[in-house]
């Protein structure tokens, strides 16, 4: 489908003065004269043609792709900060613990990983941009970006530290290349002093980067 | 041995959890999801996570039956890259289809 075009959910990171622009390069992927943004074409106007499909359903299945955001996965992170036993579930299986809250998976597994004092988790796909869809909604152009994808593997910290996030030398930085079946959340530390914030307090914190490992969540 | 959902019988996975593994260098052309990166690469097995469908035959409209054992496999990174500029502590974990894999340590340890 035509994501790749849709520059308004493509936000690079100039927010927090990222200096490196992720999202050059994933442009250059996919410029719409390109072999296969054409091909796309050719086949979405055969379909048509054929009425094997409409012009809406493609339509309507590109608005509830633009209408998932990061929600679900808010509410995921801030249940398990909030309940011990859901979380316990959510890091056994993070595909039932996901239904349970009502959050379709699809067909796709989901592992949780869990963001400590000792271990912080970052997610690439180096072959192409698996991402939750499902439950973060559309990649950003960042994550795309062939910079990104190859840069990540092998220098995280790097990477992370142009997003703001700097990490501590005896903390185990663990890259998790997506790169098959899985997909990946990660579940980042709850801030200390937010021990009696509310629900919606701490859905505030939790930010589609952060659920990546890029970022972790700070208090304003 | 266990029966897929198509009926078929598959062999038990070959490898266990903790186990010292290695990736196959291998360069075949057509679709593969093991990256270069890793080939050659010693790790060990993180968890077994199922059998799936062998995506480097479905990406050609084949079933891509029987379906694979799939692993995630643990890498110090500094047994990755040479270069490696962070502390030892680092890792990385990803996922290899069983057909990828061989016991005992690579040959680029």
């Amino acid at each position: 489908m035509s994501a790749h075009d849709e520059q308004d959910h493509d936000h690079g990171h100039h927010e927090d003065g990222s200096p490196l622009n992720y999202a050059d390069d994933s442009r250059h992927d996919f410029s719409e004269t390109d072999h296969y943004p054409l091909l796309v074409e050719a086949v979405r106007q055969l379909l048509i043609e054929k009425e094997i499909i409409k012009a809406r359903d493609v339509q309507e299945r590109l608005d509830f792709m633009d209408s998932r955001g990061v929600e679900h996965g808010a509410r995921i992170v801030v249940k398990a900060w909030t309940d011990p036993d859901y979380k316990a579930r959510l890091m056994a299986d993070g595909t039932a613990a996901v239904k349970e809250l009502g959050i379709p998976m699809a067909d796709l597994e989901l592992l949780v990983v869990e963001n400590t004092a000792e271990i912080h988790n970052l997610i690439v796909c180096t072959l192409c941009s698996c991402y939750p869809r499902s439950i973060l909604g559309l990649p950003p152009d960042w994550y795309k970006s062939k910079t990104y994808r190859s840069r990540a593997v092998n220098e995280p910290r790097s990477v992370m530290r142009e997003f703001g996030t700097i990490i501590a030398d005896n903390v185990t930085v663990r890259v998790h290349d997506s790169n098959a079946d899985m997909r990946y959340l990660v579940l980042p530390e709850r801030p200390a002093g937010t021990e009696d914030w509310s629900e919606e307090q701490l859905t505030e914190l939790i930010t589609r980067d952060c659920l990546v490992g890029i970022t972790v969540p700070t208090i304003p | 041995m266990s029966a897929t959902p198509s009926g078929e019988i598959m062999p038990a996975p070959v490898y266990g959890t903790g186990e010292t593994v290695s990736i196959i260098v291998a360069f075949p052309p057509g679709h593969r999801r093991t990256p270069n990166y890793i080939k050659g690469k010693t790790g060990v097995i993180e968890r077994y996570c199922g059998a799936f469908i062998n995506p480097e035959e479905r990406a050609y409209g084949l079933a891509g039956l029987p379906k694979r054992h799939l692993y995630r496999v643990r890498f110090n990174q500094t047994d990755i890259w040479d270069e490696y500029d962070g502390p030892v502590v680092d890792t990385l974990d990803i996922e290899i289809y069983e057909h990828w894999l061989r016991s005992g340590t690579g040959e680029t340890a």
